[in-house]
């Protein structure tokens, strides 16, 4: 089965299916892996930070909050924390000029955010398919880790 | 400034935006036409306000090809608006304004046509806009993306996300030969959102 992860969603995912989001842009999606149980999850995280906005409610659409709340849910479906690994994709930033926008820059400041978040709570990131100007779909396979990535008009890739 | 929640603004602005629709639209039509040189038909156009996970069906699929020309917009207001079409959609009409010569695929000259074309477009919409709050509004040059759906929307997706969790557009139909959906989505940022509503005489608390 394909479980399926919308903008600003998160969900967890045990071998043999397989989690799946659709046309990332901006958006990153952060992939939380227990190889040896093999569960995992993803969350779409759509912003850098929760604090800097009063309207925070939905957790999976902040890079730190998203990625904390992900962490205890792949642990609550049997996942062990210390051996938690990461993988994540997107950021892209999709129209080229303006570059001085901080708003269209936000790909680049959600990578940079889910980083910072990963090393605070001490989880590898042990690979990444991030920035650039495309749009990517990305499934991840717990089974075997492998987090395939597909883009228009490019040969699919596996990181 | 005082603390906006979107959902708050949003009744009047979901109205505000359906004249803008209509005004905008007409005047799209009649650009159009008068660029392509050829009969262009539109029907009533609809405004939604959807959640973001929802967005992506109504234009095909988060993976449906889209060609999407993003501007900023400077003046009494500032903001940015986006103008999708199905990328098939945008080869046609760039076909058009070319004469038969466009390509199937987006070189540089389709490129620039299409550019062209959303400049007209969005023209007309930010026309009506401007007409009926009697504000200055300055659209900057269109840039362009051909991508997956849910890749070009997560742009206005992000920046709605600042406000909410919805992401409010515009969709126009128009057809000349073939059926065509447009999509517009227009980003005001808060601080733009009370001065549009004042503008038109809907008072809003500080």
């Amino acid at each position: 089965m394909e479980i399926k992860v919308g903008m600003a969603d998160m969900n967890v995912c045990t071998s043999p299916d397989s989690i799946i989001t659709l046309g990332l842009g901006s958006c990153v999606g952060v992939i939380l892996y227990d190889p040896i149980a093999k569960i995992c999850g993803m969350v779409h995280v759509m912003l850098p930070d929760s604090r800097a906005i009063s309207n925070n409610s939905n957790v999976a659409k902040f890079a730190d909050t998203g990625i904390e709340s992900l962490l205890e849910k792949v642990v609550d479906a049997g996942a062990v924390k210390n051996r938690i690994v990461s993988k994540i994709a997107g950021g892209a930033q999709m129209f080229s000029a303006n570059k001085q926008s901080p708003l269209l820059r936000v790909g680049e400041n959600n990578v940079a955010a889910v980083k910072k978040k990963l090393s605070e709570l001490n989880i590898r990131l042990l690979a990444e398919d991030t920035g650039a100007d495309y749009g990517r779909t990305v499934v991840f396979y717990p089974e075997t880790g492998e987090y395939l990535i597909r883009a228009i008009g490019k040969e699919p890739k596996v990181i | 400034m005082a603390e906006l929640s979107m959902e708050s603004l949003t009744t009047q602005y979901f109205d505000v935006l359906k004249e803008i629709g209509n005004i905008g639209a007409g005047n799209a039509t009649t650009a159009l036409a008068t660029m392509l040189q050829c009969k262009v038909d539109m029907k009533v156009p609809q405004v939604r306000m959807m959640e973001f996970k929802d967005v992506g069906a109504l234009l095909g699929g988060e993976e449906q090809e889209l060609a999407g020309a993003y501007l900023s917009v400077e003046g009494d207001i500032t903001g940015s608006i986006l103008f999708l079409v199905q990328k098939e959609v945008a080869l046609h009409l760039v076909s058009k304004l070319m004469g038969g010569m466009g390509g199937d695929e987006f070189g540089e000259m389709e490129r620039s046509a299409f550019k062209e074309i959303s400049n007209i477009v969005t023209g007309s919409y930010l026309n009506a806009l401007s007409t009926m709050t009697n504000m200055c509004i300055y659209p900057s040059i269109p840039d362009l993306a051909i991508d997956m759906a849910g890749a070009i929307l997560s742009v206005p997706a992000i920046e709605f996300g600042i406000m909410g969790d919805k992401i409010l557009l515009i969709q126009s139909q128009i057809s000349d030969e073939i059926e065509m959906d447009g999509f517009f989505v227009m980003i005001p940022d808060m601080e733009s959102y009370v001065k549009i509503l004042r503008a038109l005489g809907i008072p809003v608390e500080d």
